[in-house]
């Protein structure tokens, strides 16, 4: 079993994303250990992207913004290096196919794996492009987390069979951002995935409050939360890390 | 390797909640495009309204000037609407019908593929949005009126650049918002697999006539085809039905914006690399870490920072070259067409009119050049004038 499922073994798991970067590299550090300590089961760690295709507003600002200041891909390497010293729940990246691309996927693998980096999810590369990293991924032990939307529908079947860490469903139509409520009938995609695997699946897009969170982990086996924990980091900057443990813990309480 | 492969290029990479879209399209496309009826209603759009065949104009004044190959313009400027844009929109926005769609929704750099896709919208009766990056909306303020006149709603995007990548980046986001009455009728040959593909069949209308109209005029085929390359629409056109011609020379102009020594270019195919982007594999004007750069052109439409996936395999196998043409270049070759033949280009176009005045002079009288003029240059007259120092209101 890899890393990643064992994050899903014992209870529903919490999901949050931050991007690396934003505001500043060492506020992200502590973001990470505030959502690790407050009861976080994985956490997807943002490499941003110049033109984030899948992304909302809030984080599309947010990695724009970071760019501006001059984060790079080894920056961040570099960060989950001195991360990896003492946070040990399950650590996956959020990037776009070209940023792994133009790094060279053998040379972004081979430090993942050093860095134990446990999976990767890359929006921009459906089922149909995943052999572009796959084997490379594979030869390092990094799972490449397959995404399942709304209107996957007859594609469910075929994602789930080769599905590896976790199962990554987008909750509605649309780019990443909170929502008030979700209209999708995510039991009954959840039902088309267990037919076919039993790799977990977590529910992102559009989740803030616990509420939410609750309803989507007891029909599913997680949560991911983004643009809400990106909202936070937005308002209050190098202050955030208190404001996104206290944040992480209504969430956690609400799904553990 | 996945479907829509030019070589190494091209594919599908686009989020999972689009893949049934462009599969969908894909089956639909490849249903419709030997259908004797599809074909005969769009060959009579593009006859009855958009006003095809376009002519093949021999340009004697300019030819005796340079005093070398024989040169004709392929006048996709005279075409409804202004520009080669229509014919990809028109077959689009039939499919799109024929799909069951009810609304179209596109980018647009210069205006001209939203001016004609509002048209195809008011036309067939459909709801029509354009995506237009806000730099681009103050560039081509007229544009911008013609597409709400049509009835058209036009969005300004503010994120990025505010130029056409990121118009694309918030159309595609639209998309996936709205798929199931919605088509994204894209402008260029870009993006996933089908639509380089689509688009280019649609825009090879332009070589199958010209081919025809040249083998009338002069009883041989071109030594040389030249046309402007942003996305690469007009461009693949115009060399498409040539490309098993190898006696044709084919030349893609880019825009150099200030030079291809400066950061102030969109000469993808000159200073890019190899890259993952708007859902294909080209070539992209991107960083060391893979950040697609903002890029620059006088000209909204070839203002873009990749090429379509066929442009850049015909680059790989070297069956085309792609020249960079500065903006200095472009706007000279603007003026000296409207001077020497009283036809006014627009100003991508301008940009393989510069690489004529090049390229005739070094060839014999004996040699002939088409080059595509891809519209019409009424859209550009104001910035033009700005680029000259003069203020004129539009």
């Amino acid at each position: 079993m890899s890393n990643i499922q064992n994050a899903f073994r014992n209870r529903k798991a919490f999901i949050p994303f931050v991007t690396c970067g934003f505001p500043d590299i060492e506020t992200t550090g502590k973001v990470v250990r505030a959502c690790a300590e407050s009861g976080a089961d994985l956490i997807e760690l943002g490499i941003p992207f110049s033109d984030p295709t899948a992304e909302g507003e809030v984080i599309q600002k947010a990695s724009i913004e970071t760019l501006k200041n001059g984060i790079t891909t080894d920056k961040i390497l570099d960060f989950v290096e001195d991360l990896r010293k003492d946070v040990t729940i399950p650590l996956v990246f959020m990037t776009y196919a070209n940023v792994v691309f133009s790094y060279g996927a053998e040379r972004f693998m081979s430090r993942c794996k050093a860095l134990g980096i446990d999976g990767i999810i890359l929006p921009d590369l459906p089922y149909e492009e995943r052999d572009e990293f796959a084997d490379i991924a594979d030869k390092y032990g990094i799972d490449m987390i397959s995404l399942i939307a709304p209107t996957s529908e007859n594609r469910i079947a075929m994602i789930s069979k080769d599905a590896k860490g976790f199962i990554y469903i987008v909750s509605s139509l649309g780019v990443t951002g909170v929502r008030s409520e979700i209209t999708t009938d995510i039991k009954k995609i959840v039902e088309q995935i267990r037919q076919n695997t039993d790799t977990p699946c977590a529910v992102g897009f559009g989740i803030s409050r616990p509420e939410q969170a609750k309803e989507m982990a007891e029909i599913s086996d997680g949560v991911i939360v983004g643009s809400a924990i990106v909202n936070i980091i937005d308002e209050y900057g190098k202050d955030a890390p208190e404001k996104v443990r206290e944040y992480v813990k209504s969430m956690t309480d609400a799904i553990h | 390797m996945s479907k829509g492969r030019f070589g190494i290029h091209g594919g599908q990479y686009i989020p999972e909640i689009l893949m049934n879209a462009v599969i969908e399209l894909e089956n639909a496309y490849n249903h419709y495009k030997d259908d004797p009826e599809f074909n005969k209603e769009l060959t009579t759009l593009l006859n009855e309204y958009a006003g095809r065949p376009s002519l093949l104009y021999y340009a004697e004044k300019m030819t005796k000037d340079l005093g070398g190959a024989k040169i004709y313009l392929k006048r996709e400027d005279l075409n409804h609407t202004g520009s080669h844009k229509i014919n990809n929109v028109l077959g689009q926005a039939l499919l799109a019908k024929k799909m069951g769609k009810t609304r179209l929704i596109a980018e647009t750099g210069a205006g001209q593929h939203g001016v004609a896709t509002a048209t195809a919208a008011a036309l067939m009766g459909m709801e029509c949005v354009i995506f237009m990056g806000e730099e681009d909306t103050k560039r081509q303020a007229l544009n911008v009126y013609r597409m709400k006149l049509l009835g058209a709603d036009v969005i300004s995007v503010k994120s990025g650049t505010a130029t056409l990548k990121d118009a694309v980046n918030d159309c595609m986001k639209e998309w996936t918002t709205r798929i199931s009455d919605t088509h994204y009728c894209l402008g260029s040959v870009m993006g996933p697999h089908p639509f380089p593909t689509i688009v280019r069949d649609f825009q090879a209308v332009i070589s199958r006539e010209s081919r025809q109209q040249i083998l009338e005029k002069e009883g041989r085929l071109p030594d040389a085809i030249v046309a402007c390359v942003g996305g690469g629409s007009n461009a693949i056109g115009s060399f498409y039905h040539y490309i098993p011609d190898e006696s044709v020379r084919l030349i893609g102009c880019e825009a150099a914006g200030r030079g291809i020594d400066t950061f102030e270019t969109a000469a993808t195919v000159n200073v890019g690399k190899l890259g993952i982007f708007h859902g294909m594999k080209s070539y992209f004007c991107q960083n060391e870490y893979g950040q697609i750069a903002p890029v620059y052109s006088i000209s909204a439409g070839l203002d873009y920072p990749g090429v379509g996936p066929e442009h850049a395999y015909l680059h790989d196998i070297g069956r085309a070259e792609y020249v960079p043409i500065t903006d200095d270049e472009a706007v000279d070759a603007f003026e000296y067409l409207s001077r020497t033949e009283g036809i006014i280009p627009a100003i991508e176009s301008a940009h393989a009119v510069a690489h004529v005045l090049k390229l005739a002079p070094t060839m014999d009288k004996d040699k002939i050049i088409i080059v595509n003029i891809s519209g019409r240059g009424d859209k550009d007259c104001a910035a033009i004038a700005r680029y000259r120092g003069e203020n004129i209101y539009e």
